[in-house]
């Protein structure tokens, strides 16, 4: 707890400096991305990493972010950051009006239902071609801008999709260590025990759930500003199954954890292009392996070094 | 202050129990015995509301708190420990008992996630009362270890900790001594009586006869799920019913 916040000032730190030896590099590019599913796969661990409840149907919050925030400014013309907000919210509301029944489920029907969830979604982006454009897609978004400044080259959307990822980090980080926090990992370790301690378990949950979808939302909106083009493939099963991957590979219930796995799993297919269509293989391997060898993650590689090296660790 | 009147429960066709009625009196501590499969397990998670019972009624002070569920029961003050102790494995010692003060606090998940003053404040007073209620079972240098890794015993302590924040007015207790050898038992005699010292009425399931004759001040035999008798102990102990249940006819 102590050194927690200067824990954060330093990744702060070297989140904001990044960019400088990388400038006009393609790997700012893809460090844009890293955030975008940097903040998908941190409301993924809140979700399961902490309540310890699991959802395969992230792509649909994703997926209804952007398609809103897509629709409305190019439609409608509304003010980007407006529909942003007003996405977000709908979203989360969406969310929670669901969330009652499909969280009463537990294990593999809870992984059904919201699997169900993001398969509905992604046939709506494909069928409601009066609005999303349907499988061909939905071109001329604008981007985001403050003022005359438009956040239109590779170095403005990453402090852009950073700074959000930055914030709700630190929001994550505080919520986890508070008493909704400790309620969360209650309910994951016993809810019978939890609920004996007075903490509303199906409320608490939902509650949950609904955070995530908001994050999954804003993630959705700066994806689509940031591409300015958006189809319903991105929005499908493999993405819902790529952020597990990240929160598991990265470490459940670690708010760092899922930046890691998030940058693991999104550099990888870069260095990977070779093998293109079999990298679902690839994450399948990753995923049992890690699951077998280290289940805490990558994040758990210090604590597990320092149990393997007692000696060392006494003499340092 | 607790009373149960005519509780049955049946799961399908099997009864577990049938027409149990007795009052837990204020300030009592009260022991509920019985041989194995009586249904006093059963009894205690129908009283905590984790299973509805199949009829009859569960009243606390005054209150018919029948179809409230578990997390409504803590707000009143009923709370328990388990048999096979249920505590948050992967959270710390001290994080298990700042759980256990759930019902004294407020914040919800906005005040937390943007740290309000009022949160900040709250969160101390949290602390500081946990580490108070970790000193009263006797562990407070234990408050920074993972709980699962707690031995039994120390465990058991932890758990009495957690269900004591909570501060309750009714503490009921599954098999406190079970697993605990005779020292650790003595040390849970005394724990319980200080636990009524403050106020709290007890009751417990137990299997330990030294235990339950040294600091009940009443006693309800179970039997294949039905009430075999009620009394002291003393008058349990001269029970000619219970005797025959425990040891067989001659």
């Amino acid at each position: 707890m102590k050194y927690a916040k200067l824990k954060f000032f330093i990744f702060s730190l070297v989140v904001l400096l990044a960019p400088l030896p990388l400038a006009g590099d393609y790997l700012l590019n893809v460090l844009v991305f890293v955030g975008i599913n940097g903040i998908l796969a941190l409301g993924l661990n809140l979700l399961l990493g902490y309540a310890g409840q699991i959802s395969l149907g992230q792509a649909a919050f994703f997926g209804l972010g952007a398609y809103g925030s897509g629709v409305l400014t190019t439609m409608y013309a509304l003010n980007p950051w407006l529909a942003m907000i007003i996405v977000a919210v709908c979203v989360a509301l969406f969310a929670f009006a669901i969330g009652f029944p499909v969280l009463r489920l537990k294990g593999h029907y809870l992984a059904m239902a919201t699997l169900g969830v993001g398969v509905i979604a992604n046939i709506a982006f494909n069928e409601t071609i009066d609005l999303t454009g349907g499988p061909s897609g939905l071109s001329g978004i604008p981007n985001l801008s403050i003022g005359d400044f438009v956040f239109d080259t590779d170095l403005s959307n990453y402090y852009l999709v950073w700074g959000f990822a930055l914030v709700m980090m630190l929001l994550s980080l505080n919520l986890v260590n508070s008493r909704f926090g400790r309620g969360l990992r209650a309910i994951h370790d016993s809810e019978v025990a939890a609920r004996v301690m007075g903490i509303n378990a199906r409320l608490m949950k939902v509650q949950v759930f609904t955070l995530s979808a908001f994050f999954s939302a804003i993630a959705g909106s700066l994806y689509c500003h940031v591409m300015t083009f958006i189809s319903p493939t991105t929005f499908g099963f493999h993405i819902s199954v790529e952020l597990l991957t990240m929160v598991v590979i990265g470490g459940l219930g670690s708010v760092y954890g899922s930046i890691l796995g998030a940058l693991l799993l999104t550099m990888l297919p870069e260095m990977l292009r070779t093998f293109h269509d079999y990298d679902i293989i690839f994450y399948g391997l990753l995923l049992i392996s890690m699951t077998i060898y280290m289940p805490g993650g990558l994040v758990s590689i210090p604590a597990t070094l320092r149990r393997l090296l007692p000696a060392r660790g006494s003499n340092a | 202050m607790l009373s149960l009147s005519g509780i049955g429960k049946r799961f399908g066709g099997l009864t577990a129990l049938e027409g149990i009625t007795f009052k837990v009196g204020k300030g009592s501590i009260t022991g509920i015995i019985g041989p194995n499969g009586a249904g006093k397990t059963t009894l205690f998670n129908i009283a905590t509301g984790i299973y509805p019972p199949s009829e009859g009624s569960v009243v606390l002070d005054g209150k018919d708190i029948s179809a409230l569920p578990s997390e409504g029961r803590a707000y009143l003050g009923l709370v328990r420990t388990f048999q096979n102790i249920e505590l948050f494995g992967k959270m710390t010692v001290l994080e298990n008992v700042m759980v256990g003060l759930h019902t004294q606090s407020k914040s919800g998940m906005f005040s937390s996630a943007f740290r309000m003053p009022w949160q900040m404040s709250e969160e101390r007073r949290i602390r500081e009362k946990a580490k108070q209620w970790l000193a009263f079972v006797g562990i407070p240098e234990l408050e920074d270890v993972e709980a699962g890794t707690l031995s039994f015993g120390k465990g058991r302590l932890l758990e009495v900790a957690r269900a004591m924040a909570l501060e309750p007015k009714l503490l009921l207790m599954d098999e406190p001594a079970a697993g605990l050898n005779s020292s650790e038992t003595a040390e849970l005699a005394d724990l319980i009586k200080k636990i009524r010292d403050l106020g709290v009425t007890v009751a417990l399931v137990e299997h330990d006869m030294d235990l339950v004759m040294d600091i009940c001040d009443a006693l309800v035999v179970l039997n294949l799920g039905t009430m075999l008798a009620e009394g002291t102990p003393r008058e349990i102990q001269d029970n000619q019913a219970v005797i025959t249940a425990y040891l067989g006819e001659e």
